[in-house]
C-alpha cells in the first residue's frame, strides 16, 4: 500500500480547524487508512489502493473534512474553458490514449511542489501500476505553445534534454542512459516508435510515460500556470488520474481550465468533473448492514464520505476511482456510520459441524503417537534440494519455486524425513534419547490434480539414541498398524538413506506405504549427528484412503 | 513434622548413624562405628541435618596424614631400624646395603639418623666398617620416637600432638612422603535436642518396611509394621513424555472453536493456480500482490489447468466488464495464461472460493485452519509460512453485523474478548475490515487480519446467485507468539526439543 507523508499543520489548515492529535488519529483510522505515525510535524499514513484521491494532502484533507462533518457533501469544482486543444495524431496500439488540461493561478512554494510531486509519483506507482497503466506529466504553461499534438516518432529522431540531464539525448539513449529511462524503459522498449508530446513550435515536451523535457517540463516556485497530461492504455484510469491531479491543484488555489482532446473519431473535453451516479436501494443498504437507516440518514452518511444521495441514487465525485458496484456505496455508508457503532450479532443460522476426515485422522494419529513418547515437530514446507537428496545420500525428484527470495528455501518438500533430520541436527545439544515425529504435506508432480502437483500427507518419525536399533522402529510401525487394524507385512528393501540389511518397506496394494530402518552413518554425518538414528516414513493419505474404503 | 513422624522417615543408614551417634562425633568416627561407606554417611548425614535431627559443625583444620612412604614404613619398619638391626653384625656400607635392600637414599638417611642418635660408629679398616655403640645396643630394645609417632591413629589433628612430639613431626616432615600436613574440613556431628527425641521414637529396624514388594503383599507381613515415611515434598528429577507441538495445539484449539460454532471443515491443496488464488477472488491480473516479489510461483509445473469453461468465462466477464453483477469490472483484457500460473496459496481464501464453486445449498458455514505462503526473506519478524483461520457463512439473510458477531465470538473464545474493527481494503471483499484484539496483559492491540463480505464479483460466478457471503482470513500466529512470549517468529519452527518439552500446554 502506498505510504505518504503529510504535514500535520497543512492538514489542520485545510480542515480549517485545530483538531487534537488523538482525535485526528482515531478519525484517520476509522475513515479507512492505515496510520503509521502522527505527531505535531507529520502524518505518515498508508492509503488503501482503492482511494488514490486521498494520496495528496488536499485530497486527504478533503475526505477527512467531510468525514468529520466539517464540510460534508460533494465538493464542487468550477471548470472554465481554455479554448486550447491537443490533437491525438498517431498512437501506439499499446498506448492509445491521452488526456490534457490546464490549471492557472497557482502560487507554489517548496511544500506545495513536494506534495504535487508526491501525489504524481504515488499515482504512477499504485493507481497506474508503476506507469504500466498510465503516465502523468505536469509542465509550466508559459513554456508551451499551443496547440499541442500527441504522436509517435522513431526513437532516434526524438531529441531533447530529459529532466535533470546535462545534454540532449535521443529516445534510445534516454532508455539506456537516463535513470528514469532505465527504470521504466521496459514499458515501451519493444516499440518501433515512442509516444511524444510536441508543441506548435516543434519542441518535444515529453516522451510518455518515461520522462519530461528539462527545458519545458519542470515546475518551480515561480510557476503560476500548469499544463497537465496523462497517457496510457486505459482511458478510464487516465481520466480519474487527471481529475485527482487537477482537483488537488484547484484545492491549492488554482483554477481549472478544460482542453479539447481531438481524436480521429471523437472529441473529449478534459477534465470531465461532473459527478457520476449509481442507483442504491435503501433496502439493499439495510439488508447488507443489518441496519434500519432512513433515506435522509443514508444521505447524511454519504455526504460524510464526500458524496450525495439524490432520488435513490448515490452521487459520486469524479475523482473517486473505486466505485464499481452499489456494494461499494454500502461500504462507504458503513464507514461513515462508524464500524465501532455496529453491534456484533450472531445470526440464528443452524448448521451441523463436520471435521474434515483427513484433518480428524491426522489429529487422532498425532495424539496416538504422543503415547509412544514422541514429541511433535512443526517444520517448513519449503526446504532445499540438498536436504532432499545429497544430504540423505539419495536421489529424489522435487518441485522448485521459481522466485524464492530465500536461497535455502527454494523447493517444496517431496518427503518428510529430511525435515526431521534437520530437527535432530538442531538439537544435538539437548538430552538423548530424542523421539520426534511430524505429520505434514509433501509435494510431487502428477498430472492428476488441476495444478499438476499431488499433495500427500506423510508421517515421519525419528528416534535418536545410543541404543536404538531396527527393532525399535519396526515395533513402532507394528504398534501403529495394529491400532489402525491393519496387518501390513514388512519386507527387506534397499534405500540409500538406510544401512543395507537394516532397511525395510511395507506395501499396500503394491504401493509403497512406509519405509523404515537405521539411518546410514554417512547420512548422520551430513546432518552433523553422532548418535544412531532409526526412522520411519509413512504415507498417511494412502493408509487413510485404504481405511475409508474398507469402512464404506 | 513431629519427632515421631520424622522417626518414621528415617532410612536404614540414617538409623544406623543415629544409633551409633554419641555426642559429638567426627565423620571418621561414625564411619568406624557403622561400617558405612563415605558417600552413604555423607548423604545420610545431609538428610538428618535437613530433618534437623543433627547439627553439623564444620571446621577447616590442619591435619597430619601418612604419606606413601609413611604407610610403607608402618608395615616394614623405618629404614634406620632395619639398618640398626643389620649392624648388629658390623660390616661395610655395601654389606649392610646387601642385607637390608635399602636404597642408597635410605642408607644415607639411616646413617644420618643413627649417627645423630649416637647409635653407630664407623671405623676405618680396609674399608669403612660400621658397628653399634652401647647406645645403639640399647636402642635395639626400644622404639624410636619416630616409630612411636607413626603408630598413632591417622589422620591426626595438630591439637592431638604434644609439645614433645613436635620436633619428631618436624623431622619426619623433612623426609620424603612420610607424613604430610594438609588443611581439611572436619565435620563434627551433634545430635540436636529434637534429634534426641527422634532417636527415642525410633522403632526397631525390623518393624519398618522400606519397599513394598509382591512378597510382602502376598505374605501379609506388612501387618503390624509401618512403612518408612517419605519426604513427599522433596524435589524429584523431571521426566519428559511425548507432546503435541505448541503451534498445533493452538491450531487444534482454533479448529475446535469453529466446530463448536457449527462450521464444516474445508480442505484443499496448497499449490493452486492463480485462478483460484486470485482471479476467482476478483484480484485483477495487474494487482501488485500477483507480482513476483510477493507470491511464490512454481518453476515446474509452472502452469496448471483451469476449471470448467463456464466458470472461467464468468470470472473473465466480471474482470473485464462486471459480467451480470451490475459491476463495472476492472476493465482490462483478462488473460487465461496468467490465471494458469501455479502459486503456493497466499491465503486460505482459495479454499473458500473452491467451496463456493461446489456449493449447492445454503445456509452453509465453512472453516479451515491452514498454512499460507508469501515470498518474504526470513528474519525475526518475517516468515514465509503462516497460519490462517478462514471462514465463510453463506446465507441470504446474513449481514455486516453477523460478520462482526462471528469474529467477536471466535476471538473471545481464543481468549481475547476485547476486539475492534477498522475499515480496510481487499480486492475481494467490501465492508472490508481489519480485526485487532486487545492483549489484556501487554496492554496493546494486536492486528490479526482481514474480513469482509465477498463482493458480488466473487460470489456470482462461483455460486451463480448473489447471496451474501461473510468471509474472513485471520492470522493467529500473533496470538501464538504472544501466548508463548516468543519474540522471534522463527522460533515457531525451530523445534528446540528442550523448549517444546518445556512450553506449557495451550490453555484458554
Amino acid at each position: 500500500m502506498p505510504k505518504v507523508t503529510f504535514k500535520t499543520a497543512m492538514v489542520q489548515k485545510l480542515l480549517g480547524k485545530k483538531i487534537p492529535l488523538d482525535k485526528l488519529q482515531e478519525r484517520i483510522f476509522m475513515i479507512g487508512s492505515d496510520l503509521d505515525r502522527i505527531d505535531e510535524q507529520e502524518i505518515e499514513v498508508e492509503i488503501f489502493p482503492n482511494r488514490p484521491d486521498m494520496l495528496s494532502e488536499q485530497g486527504f484533507a478533503r475526505a477527512l473534512s467531510a468525514f468529520m462533518g466539517i464540510s460534508p457533501g460533494i465538493r464542487q469544482y468550477a471548470v472554465k474553458k481554455s479554448g486550447e486543444h491537443c490533437t491525438v495524431e498517431k498512437t501506439l496500439k499499446m498506448w492509445p490514449y491521452a488526456v490534457t488540461c490546464i490549471v492557472k493561478g497557482l502560487s507554489l512554494d517548496d511544500e506545495k511542489i513536494r506534495d504535487i510531486i508526491q501525489v504524481q509519483e504515488k499515482l504512477a506507482v499504485t493507481f497506474c501500476r508503476n506507469r504500466k497503466k498510465g503516465g502523468l506529466g505536469i509542465y509550466p504553461l508559459d513554456k508551451i505553445h499551443f496547440p499541442i499534438k500527441f504522436t509517435t516518432m522513431p526513437p532516434d529522431q526524438i531529441k531533447f534534454r530529459p529532466l535533470e540531464a546535462d545534454q540532449i539525448l535521443n529516445g534510445r539513449q534516454i532508455l539506456s542512459r537516463h535513470p528514469t529511462g532505465k527504470k521504466y524503459g521496459h514499458i515501451i522498449e519493444e516499440q518501433k516508435e515512442f509516444p511524444v508530446f510536441i508543441d506548435s513550435q516543434g519542441s518535444v515536451l515529453s516522451m510518455p510515460p518515461i520522462i519530461n523535457s528539462h527545458d519545458v517540463g519542470k515546475i518551480t516556485e515561480s510557476t503560476k500556470d500548469v499544463f497537465l497530461e496523462a497517457t496510457g492504455p486505459d482511458l478510464n484510469t487516465l481520466t480519474v488520474a487527471i481529475n485527482i491531479l487537477a482537483t488537488t491543484l484547484a484545492d491549492m488555489g488554482g483554477q481549472i481550465y478544460s482542453m479539447e482532446v481531438r481524436y480521429a473519431d471523437r472529441k473529449l473535453i478534459i477534465p470531465e468533473l461532473s459527478s457520476g451516479e449509481m442507483k442504491v436501494e435503501p433496502e439493499y443498504v439495510n439488508r447488507m448492514l443489518g441496519t434500519e437507516l432512513k433515506v435522509h440518514e443514508i444521505k447524511e452518511l454519504l455526504q460524510r464520505m464526500g458524496m450525495n444521495y439524490v432520488n435513490g441514487k448515490a452521487v459520486i465525485p469524479a475523482y473517486r476511482a473505486d466505485i464499481l458496484h452499489p456494494f461499494d456505496i454500502v461500504e462507504d455508508i458503513a464507514i461513515a456510520f462508524g464500524y465501532e457503532n455496529f453491534t456484533p450479532v450472531i445470526p440464528k443460522v443452524a448448521t451441523i459441524a463436520q471435521q474434515s476426515a483427513m484433518e480428524s485422522f491426522k489429529s487422532t494419529l498425532a495424539n496416538f503417537l504422543i503415547g509412544l513418547g514422541f514429541v511433535e515437530a512443526n517444520t517448513y514446507h519449503l526446504t532445499n534440494a540438498q536436504s532432499l537428496t545429497s544430504r540423505m545420500n539419495t536421489v529424489a525428484s522435487y518441485i522448485s519455486i521459481d522466485n524464492s527470495v530465500n536461497e535455502n528455501f527454494d523447493v517444496v518438500r517431496s518427503w518428510l524425513l529430511p525435515s526431521l533430520m534437520g530437527v535432530l541436527s538442531e538439537n544435538t545439544h539437548n538430552e538423548l534419547p530424542q523421539k520426534v515425529f511430524e505429520i505434514g504435506r509433501c509435494f510431487t508432480e502428477d498430472s492428476g490434480p488441476e495444478s499438476g502437483v499431488r499433495e500427500t500427507e506423510k508421517l515421519a518419525l525419528v528416534w535418536a539414541g545410543n541404543e536404538v536399533t531396527f527393532t525399535d522402529i519396526k515395533q513402532v510401525f507394528g504398534w501403529i498398524c495394529r491400532n489402525l487394524g491393519e496387518d501390513v507385512p514388512v519386507r527387506e528393501s534397499l534405500h540409500m538413506s538406510f544401512i543395507p540389511g537394516r532397511a525395510a518397506e511395507a506395501r499396500l496394494g503394491g504401493k509403497m506405504l512406509a519405509m523404515m530402518g537405521e539411518i546410514r552413518p554417512e547420512v548422520l554425518e551430513s546432518w552433523q549427528l553422532s548418535t544412531p538414528v532409526v526412522a520411519l516414513e509413512l504415507n498417511v493419505s494412502m493408509i487413510h484412503e485404504h481405511i475409508q474404503n474398507k469402512l464404506r | 513434622m513431629d519427632a515421631q513422624n520424622v522417626a518414621e522417615t528415617l532410612t536404614l543408614n540414617e538409623r544406623k548413624i543415629l544409633k551409633a551417634l554419641s555426642n559429638p562425633m567426627l565423620i571418621g568416627a561414625i564411619q568406624r562405628a557403622t561400617g558405612l561407606q563415605d558417600v552413604e554417611i555423607n548423604r545420610a548425614v545431609m538428610w538428618l541435618k535437613n530433618k534437623k535431627v543433627v547439627h553439623v559443625d564444620e571446621q577447616v583444620k590442619d591435619i597430619i596424614v601418612l604419606g606413601k612412604n609413611g604407610e610403607l614404613y608402618r608395615k616394614t619398619g623405618l629404614p634406620e631400624r632395619r639398618f640398626l638391626q643389620a649392624v648388629q653384625t658390623p660390616g661395610t656400607l655395601q654389606e649392610i646395603s646387601d642385607s637390608t635392600k635399602l636404597s642408597s637414599q635410605e642408607l644415607q638417611i639411616s646413617l644420618g639418623a643413627l649417627r645423630q642418635k649416637k647409635a653407630i660408629v664407623a671405623k676405618r679398616k680396609a674399608e669403612l666398617e660400621i658397628s653399634l655403640t652401647p647406645e645403639g645396643e640399647k636402642l635395639l630394645k626400644q622404639d624410636f620416637p619416630e616409630e612411636l609417632f607413626l603408630k598413632k591413629q591417622f589422620p591426626l589433628s595438630l591439637s592431638e600432638i604434644s609439645a614433645k612430639e613436635l620436633p619428631v613431626l618436624e623431622s619426619l616432615k623433612r623426609r620424603k612422603d612420610i607424613v604430610v600436613s594438609s588443611a581439611v574440613k572436619v565435620r563434627n556431628v551433634f545430635l540436636t535436642e529434637f534429634g534426641k527425641r527422634v532417636k527415642s521414637e525410633m522403632k526397631d529396624a525390623q518393624d519398618v518396611l522400606e519397599k513394598l514388594t509382591p512378597q510382602i503383599i502376598k505374605s501379609g507381613s506388612y501387618q503390624g509394621k509401618s512403612f518408612r515415611r517419605y519426604d513427599v515434598e522433596a524435589s524429584v528429577p523431571d521426566i519428559f513424555a511425548g507432546k503435541r507441538h505448541f503451534v498445533n495445539q493452538a491450531v487444534s484449539y482454533a479448529r475446535q472453536i469453529w466446530l463448536e460454532l457449527g462450521f464444516k471443515e474445508m480442505e484443499g491443496p496448497i499449490v493452486s493456480t492463480g485462478f483460484w488464488n486470485f482471479d476467482a477472488l476478483f484480484t485483477a491480473q495487474d494487482h501488485p500482490v500477483r507480482e513476483m516479489q510477493d507470491t511464490f510461483y512454481l518453476k515446474s509445473p509452472a502452469k496448471g489447468r483451469l476449471p470448467d469453461k463456464k466458470l472461467v468465462a464468468s470470472v473473465k466477464a466480471v474482470h473485464e466488464h462486471g459480467g451480470n453483477t451490475g459491476s463495472l469490472g476492472w476493465r482490462y483484457n483478462w488473460s487465461p495464461e496468467e490465471a494458469e500460473k501455479n502459486v503456493l496459496r497466499t491465503h486460505t481464501t482459495v479454499l473458500s472460493a473452491q467451496t463456493l464453486a461446489k456449493l449447492k445449498e445454503w445456509p452453509a458455514k465453512y472453516f479451515s485452519v491452514g498454512k499460507c505462503f508469501r515470498n518474504e526473506a526470513l528474519d525475526w519478524s518475517h516468515l514465509f509460512e503462516f497460519n490462517q483461520s478462514e471462514g465463510i457463512v453463506v446465507d441470504k439473510d446474513v449481514n455486516f453485523k453477523h460478520l462482526l458477531g462471528y469474529l467477536k465470538i471466535f476471538f473471545t473464545k481464543m481468549g481475547y474478548p476485547k476486539i475492534r474493527f477498522r475499515p480496510a481494503y481487499f480486492p475481494y471483499t467490501e465492508l472490508s475490515l481489519e480485526v485487532d484484539v486487545f492483549h489484556p496483559v501487554q496492554k496493546k492491540w494486536l492486528e490479526l487480519g482481514g474480513a469482509g463480505i465477498f463482493r458480488p464479483e466473487v460470489v456470482e460466478p462461483l455460486l451463480g446467485e448473489p447471496v451474501p457471503v461473510l468471509a474472513w482470513g485471520v492470522g493467529f500466529d500473533r496470538v501464538i507468539t504472544t501466548y508463548y512470549s516468543i519474540t522471534d517468529l522463527r522460533d515457531l519452527y525451530k523445534n528446540d526439543i528442550k523448549k517444546t518439552r518445556e512450553a506449557r500446554l495451550w490453555l484458554e
